[in-house]
Protein backbone atom coordinates (compact mmCIF):
# COMPACT_ATOMS: atom_id res chain seq x y z
CA UNK A 1 0.00 0.00 0.00
CA UNK A 2 2.78 2.60 1.19
CA UNK A 3 4.80 1.13 -1.64
CA UNK A 4 2.30 2.12 -3.79
CA UNK A 5 1.35 5.64 -3.06
CA UNK A 6 5.45 6.11 -3.35
CA UNK A 7 5.52 4.85 -6.85
CA UNK A 8 2.46 7.30 -7.28
CA UNK A 9 3.90 9.97 -5.79
CA UNK A 10 7.17 9.60 -7.97
CA UNK A 11 5.46 9.25 -11.02
CA UNK A 12 4.48 12.87 -10.27
CA UNK A 13 6.98 14.51 -9.17
CA UNK A 14 9.26 12.82 -12.26
CA UNK A 15 6.19 14.19 -14.72
CA UNK A 16 6.43 17.74 -13.18
CA UNK A 17 10.15 17.77 -13.09
CA UNK A 18 10.53 16.92 -16.29
CA UNK A 19 8.18 19.71 -17.56
CA UNK A 20 10.39 21.72 -15.51
CA UNK A 21 13.85 21.02 -17.01
CA UNK A 22 12.36 21.17 -20.01
CA UNK A 23 11.35 24.73 -19.86
CA UNK A 24 14.42 25.84 -17.71
CA UNK A 25 16.82 24.16 -20.05
CA UNK A 26 16.91 27.14 -22.58
CA UNK A 27 17.04 29.69 -19.60
CA UNK A 28 20.10 27.61 -18.56
CA UNK A 29 21.62 27.32 -21.44
CA UNK A 30 21.41 30.88 -22.00
CA UNK A 31 22.87 31.98 -19.03
CA UNK A 32 25.90 29.07 -19.62
CA UNK A 33 26.52 29.92 -22.76
CA UNK A 34 27.03 33.60 -22.06
CA UNK A 35 30.52 34.65 -20.29
CA UNK A 36 30.72 37.29 -17.64
CA UNK A 37 32.90 39.19 -20.20
CA UNK A 38 30.34 39.24 -22.91
CA UNK A 39 27.76 40.32 -20.46
CA UNK A 40 29.44 43.06 -19.47
CA UNK A 41 30.15 43.94 -23.41
CA UNK A 42 26.51 43.48 -23.82
CA UNK A 43 25.26 45.99 -21.02
CA UNK A 44 27.79 48.50 -21.95
CA UNK A 45 26.59 47.85 -25.74
CA UNK A 46 24.67 51.09 -26.64
CA UNK A 47 21.62 49.83 -27.48
CA UNK A 48 20.70 48.43 -23.95
CA UNK A 49 19.93 51.09 -21.89
CA UNK A 50 17.97 53.34 -23.66
CA UNK A 51 15.60 49.92 -25.04
CA UNK A 52 15.69 48.43 -20.95
CA UNK A 53 14.17 51.86 -19.60
CA UNK A 54 11.52 52.30 -23.14
CA UNK A 55 10.61 48.32 -22.41
CA UNK A 56 9.77 49.54 -18.38
CA UNK A 57 7.69 52.66 -19.19
CA UNK A 58 6.24 51.09 -21.80
CA UNK A 59 5.28 48.09 -19.79
CA UNK A 60 4.24 50.06 -17.01
CA UNK A 61 2.18 52.41 -18.95
CA UNK A 62 0.07 49.34 -20.99
CA UNK A 63 -0.10 47.72 -17.34
CA UNK A 64 -2.18 50.32 -16.41
CA UNK A 65 -4.52 50.44 -19.32
CA UNK A 66 -4.94 47.00 -19.20
CA UNK A 67 -5.44 47.06 -15.47
CA UNK A 68 -7.44 49.95 -15.44
CA UNK A 69 -9.93 49.25 -18.11
CA UNK A 70 -9.64 45.47 -18.23
CA UNK A 71 -10.57 45.16 -14.18
CA UNK A 72 -14.66 46.55 -15.00
CA UNK A 73 -14.76 44.42 -18.58
CA UNK A 74 -13.58 41.12 -15.80
CA UNK A 75 -15.97 42.05 -13.15
CA UNK A 76 -18.93 42.64 -15.68
CA UNK A 77 -18.09 39.01 -17.93
CA UNK A 78 -17.99 37.21 -14.28
CA UNK A 79 -21.64 38.45 -13.35
CA UNK A 80 -23.11 38.97 -16.60
CA UNK A 81 -25.18 35.81 -18.08
CA UNK A 82 -25.94 35.44 -21.11
CA UNK A 83 -24.83 34.51 -24.97
CA UNK A 84 -23.73 38.37 -25.43
CA UNK A 85 -21.22 37.99 -22.51
CA UNK A 86 -19.68 34.87 -24.08
CA UNK A 87 -19.29 36.03 -27.41
CA UNK A 88 -17.80 39.26 -25.59
CA UNK A 89 -15.11 37.01 -23.36
CA UNK A 90 -13.99 34.98 -26.58
CA UNK A 91 -13.47 37.80 -28.65
CA UNK A 92 -11.26 39.78 -26.05
CA UNK A 93 -9.52 36.38 -25.86
CA UNK A 94 -8.89 36.19 -29.51
CA UNK A 95 -5.54 38.06 -29.32
CA UNK A 96 -3.32 35.66 -27.52
CA UNK A 97 -4.52 33.33 -31.08
CA UNK A 98 -3.50 35.51 -33.76
CA UNK A 99 0.46 35.58 -34.37
CA UNK A 100 1.72 39.22 -33.37
CA UNK A 101 3.02 40.00 -36.56
CA UNK A 102 -0.45 39.59 -38.01
CA UNK A 103 -1.35 41.31 -34.83
CA UNK A 104 0.51 44.02 -35.89
CA UNK A 105 -0.84 44.03 -39.61
CA UNK A 106 -4.46 44.35 -38.24
CA UNK A 107 -3.60 47.75 -35.78
CA UNK A 108 -1.85 48.71 -39.07
CA UNK A 109 -5.28 48.67 -40.92
CA UNK A 110 -6.71 50.10 -38.16
CA UNK A 111 -5.09 53.06 -36.63
CA UNK A 112 -2.47 52.53 -39.81
CA UNK A 113 -2.10 56.04 -41.76
CA UNK A 114 -4.45 54.42 -44.17
CA UNK A 115 -6.26 52.94 -41.30
CA UNK A 116 -9.99 52.35 -40.94
CA UNK A 117 -10.78 54.14 -38.58
CA UNK A 118 -7.83 56.83 -39.08
CA UNK A 119 -10.08 59.86 -40.52
CA UNK A 120 -11.75 59.32 -37.05
CA UNK A 121 -9.04 59.51 -34.80
CA UNK A 122 -6.07 62.26 -36.02
CA UNK A 123 -6.08 65.23 -37.96
CA UNK A 124 -5.59 64.42 -41.23
CA UNK A 125 -1.88 63.52 -42.30
CA UNK A 126 -0.97 62.34 -38.61
CA UNK A 127 -1.27 58.81 -37.14
CA UNK A 128 -0.04 57.13 -34.06
CA UNK A 129 2.75 54.59 -35.78
CA UNK A 130 6.06 55.09 -35.71
CA UNK A 131 5.67 56.54 -31.76
CA UNK A 132 6.20 55.47 -28.22
CA UNK A 133 1.77 55.69 -28.00
CA UNK A 134 2.03 53.04 -30.58
CA UNK A 135 4.47 50.84 -28.44
CA UNK A 136 1.79 50.71 -25.63
CA UNK A 137 -1.06 49.91 -28.03
CA UNK A 138 0.48 46.77 -28.86
CA UNK A 139 1.39 45.85 -25.90
CA UNK A 140 -1.91 46.23 -24.66
CA UNK A 141 -3.20 44.38 -27.59
CA UNK A 142 -1.25 41.61 -27.27
CA UNK A 143 -1.64 41.37 -23.37
CA UNK A 144 -4.80 42.53 -22.24
CA UNK A 145 -6.22 39.21 -22.65
CA UNK A 146 -3.87 37.15 -20.25
CA UNK A 147 -5.16 39.68 -17.41
CA UNK A 148 -8.66 39.70 -18.52
CA UNK A 149 -8.82 35.77 -18.41
CA UNK A 150 -7.37 35.63 -15.05
CA UNK A 151 -9.43 38.85 -13.61
CA UNK A 152 -12.66 37.22 -14.83
CA UNK A 153 -11.81 33.58 -12.92
CA UNK A 154 -10.81 35.59 -10.16
CA UNK A 155 -14.37 37.24 -9.77
CA UNK A 156 -15.80 34.58 -10.88
CA UNK A 157 -14.76 32.27 -7.65
CA UNK A 158 -16.45 35.03 -5.54
CA UNK A 159 -19.32 34.17 -3.96
CA UNK A 160 -22.03 36.29 -5.62
CA UNK A 161 -24.24 36.12 -1.86
CA UNK A 162 -21.62 38.24 -0.22
CA UNK A 163 -22.24 40.55 -3.12
CA UNK A 164 -26.12 40.47 -2.34
CA UNK A 165 -25.75 40.69 1.30
CA UNK A 166 -23.46 44.15 0.96
CA UNK A 167 -26.17 45.35 -1.46
CA UNK A 168 -28.94 44.48 1.20
CA UNK A 169 -26.70 46.02 3.91
CA UNK A 170 -27.45 49.64 1.31
CA UNK A 171 -23.81 49.63 0.06
CA UNK A 172 -23.31 51.19 -3.30
CA UNK A 173 -22.88 48.92 -6.31
CA UNK A 174 -19.16 50.84 -6.75
CA UNK A 175 -18.77 50.27 -3.07
CA UNK A 176 -19.42 46.87 -3.22
CA UNK A 177 -16.81 47.08 -6.14
CA UNK A 178 -14.17 48.08 -4.23
CA UNK A 179 -14.75 46.90 -0.91
CA UNK A 180 -16.05 43.27 -1.19
CA UNK A 181 -15.23 41.89 -4.64
CA UNK A 182 -11.88 43.46 -5.39
CA UNK A 183 -9.94 42.85 -1.95
CA UNK A 184 -11.57 39.09 -2.68
CA UNK A 185 -10.09 38.52 -5.72
CA UNK A 186 -6.89 40.67 -5.53
CA UNK A 187 -4.64 37.32 -5.53
CA UNK A 188 -5.87 36.28 -8.83
CA UNK A 189 -5.88 39.95 -10.20
CA UNK A 190 -2.29 40.28 -9.18
CA UNK A 191 -1.33 37.39 -10.78
CA UNK A 192 -3.49 38.23 -14.02
CA UNK A 193 -1.73 41.54 -13.76
CA UNK A 194 2.05 39.60 -13.72
CA UNK A 195 1.20 37.61 -16.63
CA UNK A 196 -0.10 40.54 -18.99
CA UNK A 197 3.11 42.40 -17.66
CA UNK A 198 5.23 39.67 -18.55
CA UNK A 199 3.60 39.36 -21.92
CA UNK A 200 4.26 42.69 -22.80
CA UNK A 201 7.72 42.88 -22.11
CA UNK A 202 8.35 40.12 -24.36
CA UNK A 203 6.17 41.67 -27.28
CA UNK A 204 7.89 41.78 -30.52
CA UNK A 205 6.02 40.97 -33.74
CA UNK A 206 3.10 43.48 -33.52
CA UNK A 207 5.62 46.24 -31.76
CA UNK A 208 7.81 45.94 -35.24
CA UNK A 209 4.97 46.00 -37.39
CA UNK A 210 2.64 48.50 -35.57
CA UNK A 211 5.29 51.10 -34.05
CA UNK A 212 8.20 50.29 -35.94
CA UNK A 213 12.11 50.29 -34.98
CA UNK A 214 13.51 53.60 -33.97
CA UNK A 215 16.18 53.75 -31.26
CA UNK A 216 15.03 55.50 -27.77
CA UNK A 217 11.47 55.80 -29.26
CA UNK A 218 10.05 52.49 -30.48
CA UNK A 219 13.24 50.03 -30.03
CA UNK A 220 11.87 48.09 -27.24
CA UNK A 221 14.73 45.44 -25.57
CA UNK A 222 13.46 42.37 -27.30
CA UNK A 223 13.87 44.70 -30.71
CA UNK A 224 16.96 45.63 -29.76
CA UNK A 225 18.00 41.78 -29.19
CA UNK A 226 16.51 40.65 -32.90
CA UNK A 227 18.67 43.62 -34.26
CA UNK A 228 21.82 42.64 -32.51
CA UNK A 229 21.11 38.97 -33.36
CA UNK A 230 21.85 40.23 -36.76
CA UNK A 231 25.01 41.56 -36.09
CA UNK A 232 26.27 39.71 -33.12
CA UNK A 233 24.91 36.59 -31.20
CA UNK A 234 27.17 37.36 -28.41
CA UNK A 235 25.60 40.47 -27.77
CA UNK A 236 21.99 39.05 -28.57
CA UNK A 237 22.67 36.93 -25.67
CA UNK A 238 23.49 39.25 -23.02
CA UNK A 239 21.14 41.29 -23.75
CA UNK A 240 18.49 38.32 -23.96
CA UNK A 241 20.01 37.40 -19.98
CA UNK A 242 18.93 41.24 -18.70
CA UNK A 243 15.46 40.72 -20.18
CA UNK A 244 15.17 37.10 -18.20
CA UNK A 245 16.81 38.37 -15.01
CA UNK A 246 14.49 41.88 -15.03
CA UNK A 247 11.54 39.67 -16.08
CA UNK A 248 12.47 36.99 -13.38
CA UNK A 249 13.22 39.68 -10.43
CA UNK A 250 10.00 41.40 -11.26
CA UNK A 251 7.23 38.08 -11.43
CA UNK A 252 9.43 36.64 -8.16
CA UNK A 253 8.73 40.21 -6.09
CA UNK A 254 5.13 40.02 -7.72
CA UNK A 255 4.87 36.03 -6.00
CA UNK A 256 6.17 37.62 -2.46
CA UNK A 257 3.89 40.52 -2.59
CA UNK A 258 1.08 37.66 -3.07
CA UNK A 259 1.97 35.29 -0.82
CA UNK A 260 2.30 38.30 2.08
CA UNK A 261 -0.97 39.61 1.48
CA UNK A 262 -2.67 36.03 1.37
CA UNK A 263 -1.03 35.41 4.71
CA UNK A 264 -2.72 38.44 5.97
CA UNK A 265 -5.43 37.79 4.79
CA UNK A 266 -5.75 34.48 6.95
CA UNK A 267 -4.24 35.56 9.97
CA UNK A 268 -6.73 37.92 11.54
CA UNK B 1 3.97 4.32 -14.77
CA UNK B 2 7.42 5.09 -16.86
CA UNK B 3 8.26 8.10 -18.02
CA UNK B 4 10.51 7.12 -20.85
CA UNK B 5 7.85 8.41 -24.00
CA UNK B 6 7.47 11.72 -22.58
CA UNK B 7 11.06 12.16 -22.14
CA UNK B 8 11.14 11.22 -25.89
CA UNK B 9 8.62 13.42 -26.62
CA UNK B 10 9.72 16.50 -25.05
CA UNK B 11 13.51 15.89 -25.46
CA UNK B 12 12.97 15.47 -29.55
CA UNK B 13 13.07 19.13 -30.25
CA UNK B 14 16.64 19.37 -28.38
CA UNK B 15 18.01 16.52 -30.06
CA UNK B 16 16.50 17.76 -33.42
CA UNK B 17 18.37 20.92 -32.59
CA UNK B 18 21.66 19.80 -31.14
CA UNK B 19 24.71 20.63 -32.97
CA UNK B 20 26.66 18.33 -35.08
CA UNK B 21 23.62 16.02 -34.90
CA UNK B 22 23.99 13.68 -38.04
CA UNK B 23 20.53 12.60 -39.00
CA UNK B 24 20.73 8.87 -40.00
CA UNK B 25 20.85 8.49 -44.19
CA UNK B 26 20.64 11.32 -46.11
CA UNK B 27 18.65 10.74 -49.31
CA UNK B 28 21.31 11.01 -52.17
CA UNK B 29 18.43 12.35 -54.87
CA UNK B 30 17.86 15.53 -52.54
CA UNK B 31 19.39 18.75 -52.76
CA UNK B 32 19.37 21.10 -50.44
CA UNK B 33 19.92 25.06 -50.73
CA UNK B 34 20.07 27.46 -48.31
CA UNK B 35 19.78 31.30 -49.81
CA UNK B 36 19.02 34.59 -48.75
CA UNK B 37 15.13 35.41 -48.42
CA UNK B 38 15.92 38.06 -51.23
CA UNK B 39 16.50 34.71 -53.67
CA UNK B 40 13.53 33.19 -53.95
CA UNK B 41 12.11 34.45 -57.00
CA UNK B 42 15.43 33.80 -58.93
CA UNK B 43 16.10 30.33 -57.43
CA UNK B 44 12.26 29.16 -57.22
CA UNK B 45 12.44 29.43 -61.20
CA UNK B 46 15.51 27.59 -61.69
CA UNK B 47 14.10 24.91 -59.66
CA UNK B 48 12.46 23.07 -63.08
CA UNK B 49 15.87 23.44 -64.97
CA UNK B 50 17.84 21.42 -62.40
CA UNK B 51 15.10 19.13 -62.01
CA UNK B 52 14.57 18.71 -65.59
CA UNK B 53 18.66 18.21 -65.44
CA UNK B 54 18.63 15.49 -63.13
CA UNK B 55 15.29 13.24 -63.18
CA UNK B 56 14.11 12.11 -59.75
CA UNK B 57 16.27 14.57 -57.92
CA UNK B 58 14.14 17.36 -55.21
CA UNK B 59 15.68 20.70 -55.01
CA UNK B 60 14.77 21.67 -51.37
CA UNK B 61 14.88 25.68 -50.03
CA UNK B 62 15.69 27.19 -47.09
CA UNK B 63 14.84 30.57 -47.69
CA UNK B 64 15.58 33.04 -44.67
CA UNK B 65 17.94 36.32 -43.30
CA UNK B 66 21.62 35.20 -44.46
CA UNK B 67 22.37 35.72 -40.16
CA UNK B 68 20.11 33.25 -39.58
CA UNK B 69 21.45 30.82 -42.03
CA UNK B 70 24.72 31.17 -40.95
CA UNK B 71 23.32 30.38 -37.25
CA UNK B 72 21.93 27.24 -38.27
CA UNK B 73 25.05 26.22 -40.84
CA UNK B 74 27.08 26.82 -37.40
CA UNK B 75 24.85 24.68 -35.31
CA UNK B 76 25.23 21.71 -37.38
CA UNK B 77 22.36 22.09 -40.54
CA UNK B 78 22.76 19.75 -42.86
CA UNK B 79 22.73 21.31 -46.46
CA UNK B 80 24.91 21.41 -49.83
CA UNK B 81 25.19 24.64 -50.71
CA UNK B 82 25.02 28.32 -49.27
CA UNK B 83 23.75 31.10 -51.44
CA UNK B 84 24.36 34.57 -49.05
CA UNK B 85 23.47 38.45 -49.66
CA UNK B 86 26.49 39.34 -47.31
CA UNK B 87 29.79 38.33 -48.42
CA UNK B 88 30.68 39.07 -45.10
CA UNK B 89 28.63 35.79 -43.49
CA UNK B 90 29.84 33.94 -46.08
CA UNK B 91 33.70 34.43 -45.91
CA UNK B 92 33.02 33.62 -41.92
CA UNK B 93 31.66 30.43 -43.02
CA UNK B 94 34.20 29.58 -45.20
CA UNK B 95 37.55 30.41 -42.56
CA UNK B 96 35.29 28.29 -40.30
CA UNK B 97 35.93 25.66 -42.93
CA UNK B 98 32.30 24.85 -43.17
CA UNK B 99 32.18 25.89 -46.52
CA UNK B 100 34.32 25.84 -49.72
CA UNK B 101 35.47 29.06 -50.88
CA UNK B 102 32.51 31.61 -51.76
CA UNK B 103 32.63 33.03 -55.64
CA UNK B 104 29.99 35.92 -56.62
CA UNK B 105 27.16 34.68 -58.54
CA UNK B 106 24.82 38.01 -58.80
CA UNK B 107 25.06 41.77 -58.00
CA UNK B 108 22.32 43.81 -56.59
CA UNK B 109 21.88 47.97 -56.08
CA UNK B 110 19.15 50.28 -53.90
CA UNK B 111 16.24 51.95 -55.42
CA UNK B 112 13.96 54.02 -53.66
CA UNK B 113 10.64 52.51 -53.41
CA UNK B 114 8.19 55.81 -53.25
CA UNK B 115 4.50 55.19 -52.47
CA UNK B 116 2.07 56.80 -54.71
CA UNK B 117 1.06 59.26 -52.68
CA UNK B 118 4.34 60.92 -52.44
CA UNK B 119 5.72 60.15 -56.23
CA UNK B 120 5.22 64.55 -57.13
CA UNK B 121 7.14 64.61 -53.78
CA UNK B 122 10.02 62.46 -53.83
CA UNK B 123 11.16 62.62 -57.86
CA UNK B 124 14.98 61.32 -56.71
CA UNK B 125 17.47 60.88 -54.09
CA UNK B 126 18.40 64.51 -53.75
CA UNK B 127 14.46 64.84 -52.50
CA UNK B 128 14.86 62.46 -49.62
CA UNK B 129 14.94 65.31 -46.96
CA UNK B 130 11.76 66.21 -48.66
CA UNK B 131 9.66 63.48 -47.83
CA UNK B 132 7.34 63.19 -44.40
CA UNK B 133 8.41 59.55 -43.29
CA UNK B 134 11.08 57.46 -44.48
CA UNK B 135 11.59 53.47 -43.50
CA UNK B 136 15.53 52.20 -44.18
CA UNK B 137 16.76 48.76 -43.06
CA UNK B 138 18.89 48.94 -39.18
CA UNK B 139 22.32 49.03 -39.46
CA UNK B 140 22.77 45.36 -38.44
CA UNK B 141 21.49 44.14 -41.55
CA UNK B 142 22.99 44.16 -44.98
CA UNK B 143 20.14 46.60 -46.81
CA UNK B 144 20.86 48.82 -43.62
CA UNK B 145 24.47 48.62 -43.94
CA UNK B 146 24.33 49.90 -47.63
CA UNK B 147 21.79 52.78 -47.18
CA UNK B 148 24.13 54.32 -44.77
CA UNK B 149 26.39 54.07 -47.26
CA UNK B 150 24.72 55.29 -49.62
CA UNK B 151 23.20 58.13 -48.03
CA UNK B 152 27.27 59.17 -46.97
CA UNK B 153 28.00 59.38 -50.41
CA UNK B 154 25.18 61.60 -51.62
CA UNK B 155 26.53 63.71 -49.05
CA UNK B 156 28.84 64.51 -50.96
CA UNK B 157 26.69 65.57 -53.60
CA UNK B 158 24.15 66.90 -52.27
CA UNK B 159 25.43 69.12 -48.60
CA UNK B 160 27.74 66.96 -45.76
CA UNK B 161 24.33 66.98 -43.54
CA UNK B 162 22.31 65.05 -46.47
CA UNK B 163 22.26 61.57 -44.19
CA UNK B 164 21.28 63.75 -40.92
CA UNK B 165 18.46 65.71 -42.80
CA UNK B 166 17.52 61.97 -44.09
CA UNK B 167 17.74 60.52 -40.77
CA UNK B 168 15.63 63.04 -38.82
CA UNK B 169 12.59 61.95 -40.75
CA UNK B 170 13.58 58.39 -41.00
CA UNK B 171 10.64 56.74 -38.83
CA UNK B 172 11.69 53.19 -38.19
CA UNK B 173 14.79 51.14 -38.92
CA UNK B 174 13.39 47.92 -40.67
CA UNK B 175 14.77 44.75 -39.34
CA UNK B 176 14.62 42.92 -42.71
CA UNK B 177 14.85 44.49 -46.45
CA UNK B 178 10.84 43.24 -47.05
CA UNK B 179 9.37 44.96 -44.14
CA UNK B 180 10.99 48.07 -45.29
CA UNK B 181 8.95 47.65 -48.64
CA UNK B 182 5.98 46.50 -46.74
CA UNK B 183 5.70 49.67 -44.64
CA UNK B 184 5.88 51.49 -48.18
CA UNK B 185 3.12 49.75 -49.83
CA UNK B 186 0.97 49.90 -46.86
CA UNK B 187 1.05 53.78 -46.68
CA UNK B 188 3.33 54.09 -43.25
CA UNK B 189 6.37 55.68 -45.24
CA UNK B 190 6.64 57.63 -48.36
CA UNK B 191 9.56 56.44 -49.00
CA UNK B 192 12.14 53.60 -48.55
CA UNK B 193 15.42 52.36 -49.30
CA UNK B 194 15.04 48.36 -50.94
CA UNK B 195 16.93 46.13 -53.29
CA UNK B 196 15.94 46.49 -57.01
CA UNK B 197 15.13 42.50 -56.42
CA UNK B 198 12.47 43.31 -54.30
CA UNK B 199 10.53 45.55 -56.49
CA UNK B 200 11.81 43.44 -59.97
CA UNK B 201 7.63 42.59 -59.16
CA UNK B 202 7.04 45.52 -57.52
CA UNK B 203 3.69 46.12 -55.50
CA UNK B 204 1.12 48.09 -57.37
CA UNK B 205 1.25 50.58 -54.86
CA UNK B 206 4.80 51.76 -55.10
CA UNK B 207 6.57 53.62 -57.43
CA UNK B 208 10.42 52.62 -58.02
CA UNK B 209 12.78 55.12 -58.65
CA UNK B 210 16.40 54.18 -59.54
CA UNK B 211 19.71 56.17 -57.81
CA UNK B 212 22.63 57.68 -59.32
CA UNK B 213 25.16 55.36 -60.29
CA UNK B 214 27.70 57.68 -58.17
CA UNK B 215 26.22 57.48 -55.05
CA UNK B 216 24.80 54.04 -55.25
CA UNK B 217 26.49 50.56 -53.77
CA UNK B 218 26.20 47.58 -55.38
CA UNK B 219 25.46 44.18 -53.42
CA UNK B 220 27.34 41.00 -54.16
CA UNK B 221 25.86 38.01 -53.46
CA UNK B 222 27.98 34.83 -53.29
CA UNK B 223 27.57 31.20 -53.15
CA UNK B 224 29.41 28.16 -51.80
CA UNK B 225 29.15 24.49 -51.68
CA UNK B 226 28.84 22.96 -48.25
CA UNK B 227 32.71 21.39 -47.12
CA UNK B 228 29.96 18.51 -46.02
CA UNK B 229 27.98 18.33 -48.30
CA UNK B 230 25.81 15.24 -48.75
CA UNK B 231 25.76 15.43 -52.53
CA UNK B 232 28.47 17.80 -53.65
CA UNK B 233 28.30 16.54 -57.27
CA UNK B 234 24.32 17.97 -57.45
CA UNK B 235 25.86 20.90 -55.09
CA UNK B 236 28.86 21.27 -58.27
CA UNK B 237 25.67 21.34 -60.60
CA UNK B 238 23.46 24.10 -58.61
CA UNK B 239 26.40 26.41 -58.85
CA UNK B 240 27.15 25.94 -62.41
CA UNK B 241 23.70 26.14 -62.83
CA UNK B 242 23.67 29.29 -61.51
CA UNK B 243 26.33 31.03 -62.96
CA UNK B 244 24.96 29.70 -66.42
CA UNK B 245 23.43 31.91 -69.22
CA UNK B 246 19.95 29.96 -68.43
CA UNK B 247 20.48 30.56 -64.55
CA UNK B 248 21.85 34.25 -64.58
CA UNK B 249 19.09 35.14 -67.04
CA UNK B 250 16.50 33.81 -64.15
CA UNK B 251 18.43 35.49 -61.95
CA UNK B 252 18.25 39.43 -63.95
CA UNK B 253 13.96 38.37 -64.58
CA UNK B 254 14.20 38.87 -60.57
CA UNK B 255 15.95 42.33 -61.02
CA UNK B 256 19.53 41.10 -60.09
CA UNK B 257 22.36 42.09 -61.76
CA UNK B 258 24.49 39.57 -63.66
CA UNK B 259 27.61 38.59 -62.23
CA UNK B 260 30.83 40.30 -63.03
CA UNK B 261 32.85 37.40 -64.02
CA UNK B 262 33.12 35.78 -67.45
CA UNK B 263 29.40 33.61 -67.60
CA UNK B 264 30.18 29.88 -67.82
CA UNK B 265 28.31 27.55 -70.38
CA UNK B 266 26.65 24.98 -68.37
Amino acid sequence: MTRRVGAERAALVGAGALLVVFLAAPLVALLVATSGAELRAGLSHPLVWPALRLSLVTTSVSLVFVVGLGTPLAFGLARAQGRLARAVETLVQLPIVVPPAVAGVAMLAAFGRRGLFTGLLYPSGWAVTGTTAAVVMAEVFVSAPFFVQAATSAFRRVDPRLLLVARTFGASPLRVFFRVALPLSAPGLVAGAAMSWARALGEFGATLMFAGNLEGQTQTLPLAIYAALEADVRVARALSVVLVVVAFALLLAVRALLRRSTEAQASP
Amino acid sequence: MRPTPLLAVLLLPIALAAPGCRRPAEPADRLVVFAAASLRDGFTALGEPFRRAHPGVEVRFNFAGTQELRTQVEHGAALDVFASADPRHLRALAEAGLVEPPVVFARNELVLAVAHDAAATVRSLADLPQAGRVVIGAAEVPVGRYTLEVLDRAGAVWGADFRARVEAKVVSRELNVRQVLTKVSLGEADVGLVYRSDVASAPPAVVVVALPPEVNVVAEYPIAIATHAPRPALARSWVDLVQSVEGQAALTRAGFLAAPQAVVSP
